[in-house]
């Protein structure tokens, strides 16, 4: 058996990219705000974040393009931040792919090993192996403007990898290619990082396409690094509201704690309802404010209260989101809450009988959300 | 609607045409006239033209065009480039729209007053008027409109590319040579062609700006006409037409491949 790729976890472990209080300033505006952040070598990790958060700022310094106010940037433990763009062993795909338009497929990518003065014959043989691995062999001679979307993103990544960089930046990488090929393309990335063993450093607004892709992500706000975890972790256990919300779909009910015992709580959430149980290992004291975020698919709906449920609330459905695989329901309870459910469509949707107006009875288990203190 | 060809645009055609190019095609036809008399048609001939190649006055001056021409439209080409990418790339910097305003007024400046002024810069400053001054004055009014067509060019350029070409491992220096150059090339090619075409051209202001010895083909026309028009003049008009033609077709050509490729 194999151990599970976390270097992360090992607290011996030499970070391939560490960013020590890193601030970014335009003006009087804080892009970045004082974030410490350690990357790892062969980690496909994202940045993810609302535009605006300035993940695309942490990006273009890693670059060499913008140069931090305070903070160091560290690669193997060598500042970063004298070295211009030219000379780190740091490459960007950029979100326009930014081709050049008057070179070939093949001149764009042996680009970059000329200006390092490599031999002839070994940029011929780096560039044929990297057109190859990104399966662009028959379109050595192509302009750019003769290329499809995705052959085009392909170059992009060809020319940044030939480079062998020890951190590949990729800037919206599938931003502009449709839903069907973005996802065959991220499986494609994917396998192309495994082969190559780089670090990949992904910005991305796309939640999907991050969870999909990444090792770790690390979801951005303002300026500042809400949360940084693996895929399940934050979706399952997120630490605020704002990375629960922003990571999927949640229903959050704000509620009081009313009982608080080693490993559960209780959370009054309505009035006139019996307090929610709520297992959690941070138990906050009594009295406080909490959050329950509760994942839609998590959450049961059923036309007759269900025995044994450990909650179970009853409301009104309002909406009823068919996306053909699943349904979600949106249930709306007496006093105004609405709690999304969601049930997998394995026996047709139409033959559950629930419908809008119909009222129903919404279940969870104890364990099934997460109890957030922010 | 339809977009079949009716009389009526057929017609507006035909006399929009006519308006435009019945003079320039006269002139052209009666280049070829045999008779001395330009309004009686004696038979085709080229002799006119033959004439022309002896007429040492003719040469002389279509020697000062072609060189005035040349040298202007290359430095302002130089110059209308380094002055459209200041204006694009350099961000926004003090007086930027008061610059670009004034890097285009001389388009629209009337050129009685472009020549005027330049007359009395050169007199103010004691420079004999001759061939360098005519060539500075070309550079002027040349370098305006090489600037328009190269920083329309520019705008439509991704900056990006020149990140990328210093991401793999060029200076900025070597992005410019490497990457910036050779996007814009059509556009500068274009810029050159329209700053020599308007050169060749050139009436108003070499009159103000020349002095004795430098006489350009234009103003040797003007000042023949004046004492009645020779068939040789419609000969001269003729291969005047022709080139400028040339250029113009060239720098829409050039101009289109660049808009194309972006």
């Amino acid at each position: 058996m194999t151990l599970p790729f976390a270097p992360w976890a090992d607290p011996a472990a030499e970070p391939l990219i560490d960013l020590r209080n890193v601030t970014k300033r335009f003006g009087a505006f804080e892009a970045v705000r004082d974030l410490s952040l350690t990357i790892h070598e062969r980690e496909f990790f994202a940045i993810l974040g609302p535009s605006g958060c300035g993940k695309t700022t942490l990006m273009r310094m890693l670059a060499g393009f913008e140069t931090p106010n305070e903070g160091q940037i560290l690669l193997d433990g060598q500042d970063l931040t004298p070295i211009p763009p030219a000379k780190r062993p740091v490459n960007m795909m950029f979100q326009s792919y930014a081709l050049f338009p008057h070179l070939t497929v093949e001149k764009n990518i042996a680009f970059g090993l000329k200006r390092e003065g490599i031999p002839k014959d070994e940029i011929a043989d780096r560039v044929t192996d990297i057109m190859r691995l990104v399966q662009l062999t028959d379109f050595a001679r192509r302009k750019p403007d003769q290329l499809s979307g995705g052959q085009r993103q392909r170059v992009a990544l060809a020319r940044a990898l030939v480079k062998r960089p020890k951190l590949l930046l990729l800037d919206e990488p599938l931003g502009a290619l449709d839903k069907k090929l973005r996802q065959e393309t991220q499986f494609e990335l994917m396998n192309i990082q495994e082969t190559l063993g780089t670090t990949f450093v992904i910005v991305t607004h796309d939640q999907e396409e991050a969870m999909t892709v990444s090792s770790r992500i690390a979801v951005m706000r303002a300026g500042e690094l809400a949360q940084v975890a693996t895929p399940t972790d934050l979706y399952e256990r997120p630490e605020t509201r704002f990375v629960a919300d922003f990571i999927g779909e949640v229903t959050v009910l704000e509620g009081r704690v009313t009982t608080a015992s080693r490993g559960g709580v209780g959370l009054a959430a309505m009035e006139d309802a019996p307090d929610l149980r709520v297992m959690t290992e941070d138990t906050p004291p009594a009295g406080t404010t909490a959050w329950l975020a509760l994942r839609p698919e998590k959450v049961s709906i059923s036309a007759a209260r269900p025995d044994g449920a450990d909650n179970a609330l009853s409301g009104k459905v309002l909406d009823i989101a068919y996306l053909g695989n699943i349904s979600t329901y949106h249930v709306e309870l007496a006093n105004g809450t609405i709690i999304k459910a969601q049930e997998s469509n394995r026996q047709r949707a139409d033959r559950r009988g629930i419908t809008w107006e119909d009222t129903v009875w919404v279940t969870w288990e104890e364990d099934a959300g997460v109890l957030l203190r922010a | 609607m339809t977009n079949r060809f009716s009389w009526f645009s057929a017609t507006s055609l035909t006399l929009g045409m006519a308006f435009l190019y019945l003079p320039i095609l006269i002139l052209v036809v009666y280049s070829f006239n045999e008779s001395r008399l330009v309004t009686v048609w004696g038979g085709f001939s080229t002799k006119w033209y033959g004439e022309l190649f002896r007429n040492e006055a003719f040469l002389d001056a279509a020697w000062v065009t072609l060189r005035v021409a040349l040298i202007s439209a290359t430095v302002a080409t130089l110059l209308g480039t380094l002055a459209a990418y200041a204006l694009v790339r350099a961000g926004k910097f003090r007086g930027r729209t008061l610059f670009s305003g004034m890097i285009y007024a001389p388009l629209v400046m009337p050129e009685v007053i472009t020549g005027l002024s330049l007359l009395l810069l050169f007199i103010s400053i004691g420079m004999d008027r001759g061939i360098t001054t005519i060539i500075l004055a070309h550079i002027t009014f040349g370098m305006c409109f090489a600037s328009v067509v190269v920083s329309s060019r520019l705008v439509a350029f991704d900056a990006s590319l020149e990140e990328a070409a210093c991401d793999l491992g060029c200076t900025p220096v070597q992005a410019f040579f490497y990457v910036t150059l050779p996007v814009i090339a059509p556009a500068i090619v274009a810029a050159w062609l329209l700053a020599f075409t308007l050169s060749l051209d050139d009436l108003v202001i070499a009159s103000f700006t020349s002095g004795p010895g430098a006489t350009t083909l234009p103003m040797k026309i003007y000042s023949q006409v004046r004492l009645g028009v020779t068939p040789e003049i419609n000969a001269l008009s003729t291969l005047l037409i022709g080139f400028v033609s040339i250029g113009v077709i060239l720098a829409s050509l050039a101009g289109k491949r660049a808009a194309v490729e972006t």
